[in-house]
């Protein structure tokens, strides 16, 4: 963690901005050729200007000079900005607008909120995992497809309906968590990473080949809508309010096991896991016990997904969407309740109000997981230190 | 049959141990991950087509082949160790003291940055490298052996010499193994750590260059999206041999790749690609210390 004012100002002399100028414009220059390039290092020497001397050049008190960068750049911890009572109300506020959102935007909005509904809920199951247990897992897609096709497999097989497999999807995912547990969790930090995306892809390749259960690469189709009694939830303010209840019920289980006996555990996990063995816990089963608490939700959130879409194929569970979910609990804020929800909303919201930016979406995403990682790896709203070295 | 895949798999097998020896110098040196190393080979393999494109619009292809592709080799190293560089610089530099997880996604976003990078300038589409002799060589029994394949063990193999010379004999491959060791221990006695980190991303991503350079002449067709699987195949590679040692990673990979070549000419060849997560995974949970290193205890 660096001083972003301190590091950007330093940076900002102006030798050093034409070397970088000059040294990521003949990086960029075999890929993009000369126009872009130029670009590239034209753009380099613009921001550093703006940042050194904009300010001077509004005349702008000196006191406010030096805070300047400070200004632009110091987000602080919004919890700790506000007080409590304050908070209530905003929460309020909040909760009345997302509950009446159908009556005062477009459908196309509602929908884009419902996907969002189903990343907070992947979002909020892998913060148990990487935000307060400290295991990082890079194949929760893995989890996530289990749901979705055990749903879309019940259905077109059985003919099961929504509330009866929903049961079903989330204990198989939540079992595939303990199943892939057992062995990964012998493992520590980036190691666990790693055999994780190990089985998340594994996951994605047998779903690819295993024709005769999955129909492979094509998919499955025609998976049916949620019914509620005989009432068959067809629109998208439904289905909308249906990933409400859920996102409640999510958050509210999530909260209640974080401050049970169970959360405490995890985050001595997190903060000392040797200490916490010297304590007496047993720390392989807590971590067990976080990897299938983390793995339900995205069972729940699978299901969701492929009644949503009534169609669910190997592609949308690939690496780059584990990778995702990770960019979502980071961003918000990892081992908070609020910060992963908020990650995910705006991980889903920003590329579509950036339609125009669309093909630069994952250039950002990439330079932002960089960004957070130095400047802010507490997340937006999330506190100061977490995990060790 | 035996013999063709045994040839073909010492063959990729030989680039894997390339790509694998930049994972395991930057693990034995940061413990770190790089994530990215993948991409870099991949920006290896784009430089090639890039340069080799360049050199013969100058006309020299023409005039002598082989000087072409030597100076494309040149050309390609080059540009491919600055950006190893420059990726440590910017992404991993200002992490060493921060938890361990954070280089890790730092280094991820890198991957996602290099690679998005790469598709936005040069196309989605798959690049064609000119199949210049892609074909000629020579049959042993019903075994055909290309120029190409002998080529590219004869190159791997005096490239790993020169670093296993480089690092057993000179004062600065002391001076890596040194910080590998203990990196505090080494600045203590005087040697500037921070170069010889910045060295070995450069030396790592000049051997993945190498590996691009070597796999593009060999396939003929690359897309941006080769660095992830081949990335996560060398790192297999690395695991296997042991992670921070360097015999071992050139191990692992030639093992690797023939491994995977069996496996797929007679388990299934569907399933190419999850042979290696089935190594990783296996070698990881029975001896994460790989074959070829001591177990180290963690220290509280």
């Amino acid at each position: 963690m660096k001083n972003l004012r301190q590091y950007l100002y330093s940076l900002s002399t102006l030798p050093s901005a034409l070397f970088s100028a000059l040294w990521f414009g003949l990086l960029s220059l075999p890929f993009t050729g000369l126009p872009g390039a130029l670009y590239i290092a034209g753009a380099i020497i613009v921001i550093y200007a703006l940042f050194r001397y904009l300010p001077k050049l509004l005349l702008l008190p000196p006191i406010i000079l030096q805070q300047f960068p400070a200004l632009v750049l110091r987000l602080k911890p919004i919890s700790s900005l506000k007080p409590k009572a304050l908070g209530d109300l905003g929460f309020f506020v909040l909760l009345i607008a997302v509950i009446l959102l159908p009556f005062f935007t477009s459908p196309y909005v509602v929908d884009i909120a419902a996907l969002a509904g189903i990343y907070i809920i992947l979002s909020l199951g892998l913060n148990i995992m990487v935000g307060y247990t400290g295991l990082l897992n890079l194949g929760f897609a893995g989890f996530y497809a289990i749901g979705a096709y055990s749903y879309a497999l019940l259905n077109t097989r059985l003919g099961m309906g929504f509330w009866e497999s929903l049961p079903l999807s989330m204990v198989l995912s939540a079992l595939a968590g303990i199943l892939i547990g057992i062995p990964a969790l012998r493992l520590r930090g980036d190691y666990l990473a790693i055999v994780t995306l190990g089985f998340g892809e594994i996951t994605r390749i047998v779903l690819n080949n295993w024709v005769t259960l999955t129909n492979g690469p094509n998919g499955i189709t025609g998976i049916e809508r949620p019914y509620i009694g005989s009432f068959e939830l067809k629109g998208v303010t439904e289905y909308y309010y249906l990933v409400l209840l859920f996102v409640f019920l999510t958050a509210l289980f999530i909260k209640k096991t974080i401050h049970s006996k169970a959360g405490r555990t995890w985050m001595a996990i997190r903060d000392d896991e040797i200490a916490s063995t010297a304590m007496g816990i047993n720390t392989f089963l807590y971590k067990l016990y976080a990897f299938s608490f983390g793995a339900l939700w995205a069972g729940l959130a699978g299901q969701l997904f492929s009644a949503k879409m009534r169609f669910v194929s190997p592609e949308s569970f690939t690496f780059f969407e584990s990778v995702l979910i990770v960019a979502m609990v980071i961003l918000g804020g990892q081992g908070t309740l609020l910060g992963p929800a908020i990650g995910a909303i705006i991980l889903v919201a920003l590329p579509e109000l950036l339609r125009e930016f669309q093909q630069y979406r994952m250039v950002f995403l990439g330079a932002g997981l960089i960004f957070m990682s130095i400047f802010r790896p507490q997340g937006i709203i999330g506190r100061r230190s977490t995990g060790s070295r | 049959m035996l013999l063709q895949q045994l040839i073909q798999g010492l063959t990729i097998g030989y680039v894997y141990a390339l790509i694998a020896l930049g994972y395991t110098m930057v693990y034995g040196i940061l413990q770190l991950i790089n994530f990215a190393h993948g991409e870099i080979y991949m920006l290896g393999a784009y430089m090639t087509i890039i340069g080799f494109g360049l050199f013969t619009s100058f006309g020299l292809t023409e005039t002598s082949i082989f000087l072409s592709l030597f100076l494309t080799l040149i050309f390609t190293i080059l540009f491919v160790s600055a950006y190893g560089l420059t990726v440590e610089r910017v992404a991993y530099k200002p992490l060493r003291s921060a938890p361990r997880l954070s280089p890790l996604i730092s280094a991820i976003g890198v991957s996602i940055f290099l690679q998005n990078f790469v598709m936005l300038t040069q196309g989605a589409t798959y690049k064609v490298f000119p199949p210049l002799f892609a074909t000629q060589g020579f049959t042993i029994g019903d075994t055909k052996v290309t120029y190409l394949q002998v080529s590219i063990i004869l190159l791997s193999s005096v490239i790993m010499a020169l670093l296993h010379i480089f690092i057993s004999r000179t004062k600065t491959g002391k001076a890596m193994r040194a910080v590998a060791q203990d990196i505090l221990m080494a600045s203590l006695v005087g040697i500037d750590t921070d170069r010889i980190i910045a060295l070995t991303f450069i030396l790592g991503s000049g051997l993945a260059a190498v590996a691009g350079f070597m796999v593009t002449l060999y396939y003929g067709l690359i897309n941006y999206y080769i660095g992830y699987i081949a990335g996560i195949k060398a790192f297999t590679a690395a695991v296997l041999g042991g992670i921070g040692s360097i015999p071992g990673a050139m191990f692992g990979g030639i093992l690797l790749g023939l491994v995977e070549s069996l496996a797929a000419g007679y388990i299934s060849p569907e399933y190419k690609d999850a042979y290696a997560f089935v190594v990783l995974i296996i070698i990881l949970l029975i001896k994460p210390s790989g074959l070829f290193k001591k177990v180290i205890e963690e220290k509280v």
